[in-house]
C-alpha cells in the first residue's frame, strides 16, 4: 500500500526535507553470500553493442532533416553585451535561424564567466553554423573579474545558498584546551573537469505538442522535468530519451543552455535541432570539481584520541553552483565530541561548478586525512591504529546508529597491504624513496525512493524489465538484470532490460549520488517478486497444489516436496498471448538510521627528490557497499574512481589566467587525464555483506567510494616515503620540490634540539 | 567537386563530401558508419582511431581526400574479430564511448604482434584515452584475446 511520509532525502550530501509516497517493502533480503546469479560475475548486457560501435549515442544521431548549432560564448570571465547583430549570420548559406541576446533566457547579455552563452546559429551542417557564428557582430564591455576565493569570502560574495555554513558539536575550543599536541595545516585542491568522452549534448525535435529531447545525461526524469518547467509545458509533453550516454561523472544531472537552444531553434525551424558542445566548450562550460582551501586543526591527547577538530573551507564555487560538503569528512569520519566547521561557498567570475563524483569528499578527504598523519607522525602513532582508535561507531553529527558500517572489517582487510611498508621503505635508494600510506572513506551511497520497475514474462518464460532508468556506463543495466533473473530463478540470458526513454517505462533514479543500484534494485527485486507470485498462483491452479509449497528455481516450478519439477516455459506456455504484468516500488530507507558507504585505500609510491616525479606503484582498495550485485562490473568501478584519483592526485589540473580569468587547459593537450601507461597495480576487495537494515537488497552504491581516499592514500604514502607534507592537489613536480624542500628546512632547524628517543614501536 | 575513393571495410565508396572534411566525418556524416567515434576533434584521445592501410590513424585530424585510395578499417569492419569478444569477456569498457578506438588500436597490434608484452599494451594504447579507467581490463583484454 501506498503511504505518505516527511522525511530527508539526500543527493550528493545535500539534503532536503521532502513529502515522499512510499511503497511498503515486503520481502525479505535473502541470505548474505553470492547467489546463483546475484553476487556471481556477470558480463555487461549491452558490452557487445557498446564494444562493435553499434550502440547509438546521443552523438551518433541523424534524425532526419536534422540541423547543427554553433553557440557564440563569451571570451571573457566578466563582460556584458552592448550591442549584438545576428542578422549578418542569417544572411549565410545554410543557416536557418539564429538567436541573441534575452531570445531565451539562456542567452543573457551579463556574461559572468566565461562561457556563457550569448547567441546560437543553426544550419545544415556544422561547418556552415560555425562560418555564421564568426559572422555575428558584438560590441563587449569588458569588466574586472574576481577570481581570488579567499576576496570573495572577505567581501561576502557567495553564491545562492553558500553564505557561511557553520556546524558545530561539543566545545572545540575547550577541546583545544584539552589536547597534548595541536596540528593544523593549510590544504588546496585545483579545480579539475570531468572530460566525459561524449561530450555535453542534445538532440531536440518537436513532435505535434511534444519535445522530445535526446540528451546525452544521468537524469532522464530530471531532464524532463526542468525542460516541462523552463518552456512551461505538462511534463508528459516532454519525452526524454538516452538509450547510451558516454560517461558523465556529476555532470550531466541537468539539461544545460544547449538543450534550451537547440529546443528553441527546433521550434523556430520546425526540424530537428543538436546542440553538441565542442571538447573545449565542454570543458570550459559543462562543469568543474570546484577548487578549495582548506584550513584544518586537529587537536588530540598523547595516546591519538581526538579531542578537537576545526577547519575554514572554501569552495571556489564559480558563478553559480552550490557549496559542495567540504568539511563532510571531518564532520563524519572519525568520533570526536568537539567539530567546528565553517564553510564558504564562493561566488566567482568563473564557470559553474558541477557535481564530480564525490564532489567535497574527495577534497576534504584529502585534507582532513593528510592532516591526521601529520598528527600520528607528531605521536609517533601507526596511522592505521589512529584511525581506529577513533573510531565512530554511530554517526557522531547527529546520534543516529549507522544502518551498517563495515570499516572496522576493511581495516582489518587492508592490513596485509599495510604491513608491506617495510618492504616497500627498504626498495627506497639514494634518489628514488618509496613509502606506503593509506586513508579512510566515508560517503552516502544508500540511494531511495522513489523508483519503480516494471516486469513482463511472456508465454516464452522470458523476462522484459522495463523502467525509464538510464545506464550511464556503470553497468545498472547488468545489474537489475540480474537481480530480476536471481527472483525470477531463471538464466540471465533470458532477462532483457528496457531502459531509456521516459515515455516507455516509469520513474528511474538519477544515476549520481551512487544511488542508482540502491534505488533501482530494490524497486526491480519488487517487481520479479511479484511475477513470480502470479506464476505461482497459475502454476497452483493447473497442478492442484499449494501456492506456499511452490517456487521457481533454475528455470523450473518446483514443489516443497520435489514431486513437481516442470519448466518454466511450459508453465507459462499457457498463456500463449497473454502476458505476466509484475511491478515494483523501491520502498523507504530505514527510519532513524544513517546510511553510508565505508572503505580504505592503502597506496605505495615512489618519488625521485631529485626531480620530484611521483609513481603510484601500487593501490589496494577495501570498500564496504552493502551487497555487492555484480562483482566483475564492482572491480572495474572500483578501479575506474581510483584511477580518476590517480589522475586528480598528480596531473589534472583547469588552469587559467590569473589576470583574465581564461581558462588555459580547454584541450586534451593540456589537460592531462591519466592514460593506460599511468595506471598502477589495483587490488580491489569488498566486504560484500548485506546493509540488514537497507532495502530488500541491502546493497548500497560504488560509483564514488572508489575515488574519495585516493590522493590522501598517495600523499600519505609520500609523507611515509620522504617526510615531506604535501599541501596541494595536484601533486605536481614543483609541490613535491616545495614540500621536500620545506621538510628539509624543518628537519635542519629540529636537529639541534632533537633528543634520541626510544625506537619508534612498529 | 573532386571526388575521393575509399576501400572501407572491403567496400569502394566514392565520397562526396568537400575537400576539408575529415575521415572522421566523411565516414560519420556521409556514411553514417557512427561506431568511429569524436571525442576531441583534435587528435588528442583516440576515440576516432581507424586502420589506414593497415596502420591506426586519427580519423579525426586526417583529411578524407588525402587519402585517396587507401583500404580504411573502422569499428564496423572489425565486428567478428575475437577482440570484441575479449573486450566484453574482460569487461574492458564501461560507458563504451572511447571503446570502438580502443578496439581498432588494439587490433593493429595484435596484427603486429599476435601476443604483446604488458609494456607493448600500453604502449599501443596509450593514445586512446579512457575517462572510465577502464585500463586494467583494457589491458587484460588485449592479453588474452586469443582464449
Amino acid at each position: 500500500m501506498a503511504r505518505l511520509i516527511r522525511t530527508e532525502k539526500e543527493v550528493e550530501g545535500r539534503y532536503e526535507e521532502v513529502w515522499l509516497v512510499v511503497e511498503e517493502d515486503a520481502l525479505q533480503q535473502w541470505p548474505a553470500g553470492a547467489r546463483e546469479i546475484v553476487g556471481q560475475p556477470a558480463l555487461r548486457v549491452d558490452g557487445s553493442e557498446r564494444a562493435r560501435g553499434e550502440a547509438i549515442f546521443t552523438a551518433d544521431l541523424r534524425l532526419n532533416g536534422m540541423l547543427h548549432t554553433a553557440v557564440l560564448r563569451s571570451p571573457y570571465a566578466s563582460a556584458v553585451v552592448k550591442r549584438i547583430d545576428v542578422a549578418p549570420a542569417l544572411a549565410l548559406p545554410g543557416v536557418h535561424a539564429a538567436l541573441g541576446v534575452d531570445e531565451i533566457p539562456q542567452l543573457a547579455s551579463e556574461c559572468n564567466y566565461e562561457g556563457s552563452a550569448v547567441a546560437a546559429v543553426c544550419a545544415d551542417t556544422l561547418a556552415q553554423a560555425r562560418t555564421a557564428l564568426a559572422a555575428i557582430v558584438v560590441e563587449w564591455e569588458i569588466r574586472e573579474p574576481l577570481l581570488d576565493p579567499d576576496e570573495a569570502v572577505r567581501r561576502g560574495q557567495f553564491v545562492d545558498g553558500g553564505d557561511p555554513r557553520l556546524r558545530e558539536r561539543g566545545d572545540y575550543e575547550q577541546g583545544l584546551a584539552e589536547a597534548d599536541v595541536v596540528v593544523t595545516g593549510e590544504f588546496r585542491t585545483a579545480p579539475v573537469l570531468h572530460n566525459s568522452m561524449e561530450t555535453h549534448q542534445a538532440v531536440v525535435q518537436w513532435v505535434g505538442e511534444t519535445v522530445e529531447v535526446h540528451i546525452s545525461t544521468q537524469y532522464i526524469w530530471g531532464i524532463r522535468d526542468a525542460v516541462a518547467s523552463e518552456l512551461e509545458l505538462p511534463p508528459d509533453k516532454v519525452r526524454v530519451i538516452c538509450h547510451y550516454m558516454g560517461g558523465g561523472f556529476g555532470s550531466k544531472n541537468e539539461p544545460d543552455d544547449y538543450t534550451f537552444i537547440a529546443a528553441e531553434l527546433a521550434k523556430r525551424t520546425g526540424r530537428p535541432v543538436k546542440c553538441a558542445l565542442t571538447r573545449r566548450e565542454d570543458n570550459v562550460n559543462a562543469g568543474n570539481r570546484n577548487a578549495t582551501i582548506q584550513r584544518l586543526t586537529i587537536g588530540a591527547k598523547a595516546d591519538g584520541t581526538l579531542t578537537a577538530l576545526g577547519g575554514d573551507f572554501v569552495n571556489a564555487v564559480g558563478w553559480s553552483g552550490w557549496s559542495s560538503s567540504t568539511e563532510g569528512p571531518m564532520q563524519m569520519l572519525y568520533t570526536c565530541p568537539n567539530v567546528k566547521t565553517t564553510t564558504y561557498g564562493a561566488q566567482l567570475n568563473q564557470p559553474p561548478m558541477k557535481a564530480f563524483r564525490a564532489p567535497g569528499f574527495v577534497e576534504g578527504t584529502f585534507g582532513l586525512e593528510a592532516l591526521l598523519d601529520q598528527l600520528a607522525a607528531k605521536l609517533d602513532l601507526d596511522p592505521l591504529e589512529l584511525r581506529r582508535k577513533n573510531y565512530a561507531d554511530h554517526d557522531a553529527a547527529d546520534s543516529r546508529p549507522f544502518s551498517g558500517k563495515k570499516l572496522m572489517e576493511c581495516y582489518r582487510r587492508a592490513e596485509p597491504h599495510w604491513e608491506r611498508r617495510e618492504e616497500v621503505r627498504a626498495r627506497s635508494t639514494d634518489t628514488i624513496k618509496r613509502g606506503v600510506g593509506m586513508a579512510s572513506q566515508i560517503w552516502y551511497g544508500g540511494g531511495g525512493p522513489p523508483s519503480y520497475a516494471w516486469i513482463r514474462v511472456g508465454s516464452d518464460g522470458r523476462a522484459t524489465v522495463v523502467t525509464a532508468m538510464q545506464d550511464i556506463g556503470t553497468g545498472t543495466k547488468t545489474a537489475m538484470a540480474q537481480i530480476a533473473a536471481e527472483e525470477l530463478g531463471i538464466p540471465l540470458a533470458h532477462v532483457t532490460v528496457s531502459i531509456g526513454d521516459s515515455a516507455r517505462g516509469p520513474y528511474g533514479a538519477i544515476s549520481a549520488g551512487s544511488s542508482t543500484t540502491p534505488s533501482m534494485g530494490p524497486a526491480v527485486r519488487a517487481a520479479a517478486a511479484d511475477a513470480k507470485r502470479q506464476i505461482i498462483e497459475i502454476a497452483a491452479q493447473r497442478y492442484h497444489l499449494e501456492e506456499r509449497v511452490l517456487d521457481l528455481k533454475g528455470g523450473q516450478v518446483v514443489s516443497a516436496d520435489g514431486n513437481l519439477s516442470t519448466s518454466l516455459a511450459e508453465v507459462v506456455g499457457l498463456l500463449e498471448d497473454a502476458q505476466i504484468l509484475g511491478k515494483g516500488a523501491r520502498g523507504p530507507n530505514p527510519t532513524g538510521m544513517q546510511v553510508l558507504t565505508f572503505g580504505v585505500q592503502v597506496a605505495e609510491v615512489a618519488v625521485d627528490i631529485e626531480t620530484g616525479e611521483v609513481w603510484v606503484d601500487r593501490i589496494a582498495a577495501v570498500h564496504d557497499v552493502g551487497r555487492v550485485i555484480n562483482p566483475l562490473g564492482a572491480s572495474s568501478q572500483i578501479e575506474g574512481g581510483i584511477i580518476q584519483g590517480v589522475g586528480h592526485t598528480l596531473s589534472e589540473e583547469r588552469l587559467h589566467d590569473p589576470r583574465t580569468g581564461r581558462i588555459l587547459t580547454t584541450g586534451l593537450d593540456a589537460y592531462k587525464l591519466p592514460t593506460i601507461a599511468d595506471v598502477p597495480e589495483i587490488i580491489s576487495e569488498l566486504v560484500d555483506e548485506p546493509d540488514e537494515h537497507l532495502t530488500n537488497l541491502g546493497s548500497k552504491g560504488l560509483g564514488e567510494p572508489p575515488i574519495i581516499p585516493t590522493a590522501a592514500a598517495i600523499a600519505n604514502a609520500i609523507r611515509d616515503a620522504t617526510g615531506a607534507e604535501v599541501r596541494r592537489l595536484p601533486i605536481t613536480r614543483a609541490e613535491m620540490l616545495r614540500a621536500l624542500r620545506e621538510q628539509q628546512e624543518r628537519a635542519a632547524s629540529e636537529r639541534p634540539k632533537e633528543k634520541v628517543g626510544a625506537p619508534a614501536g612498529s | 567537386m573532386p571526388e575521393t575513393k575509399l576501400n572501407i571495410n572491403d567496400h569502394v565508396y566514392e565520397l562526396h563530401s568537400p575537400v576539408g572534411t575529415t575521415l572522421a566525418e566523411a565516414l560519420r556524416d556521409e556514411l553514417t558508419l557512427t561506431g568511429t567515434k569524436i571525442a576531441c576533434g583534435e587528435g588528442h584521445c583516440g576515440a576516432c582511431t581507424v586502420l589506414v592501410d593497415g596502420v591506426p590513424t586519427l580519423s579525426c585530424i586526417t583529411l578524407a581526400h588525402s587519402v585517396d585510395g587507401a583500404r580504411v578499417t573502422t569499428i564496423e569492419g572489425l565486428r567478428d574479430h575475437p577482440m570484441i569478444a575479449s573486450f566484453v569477456r574482460s569487461d574492458a569498457l564501461q560507458c563504451g564511448f572511447c571503446t570502438p578506438g580502443q578496439i581498432v588500436s588494439a587490433v593493429a597490434l595484435v596484427e603486429a604482434s599476435a601476443a604483446p608484452t604488458s609494456d607493448e599494451i600500453k604502449h599501443a594504447v596509450a593514445g586512446n584515452l579512457c575517462r572510465c579507467g577502464a585500463y586494467p581490463k583494457i589491458e587484460e583484454a588485449i592479453r588474452t584475446w586469443q582464449d
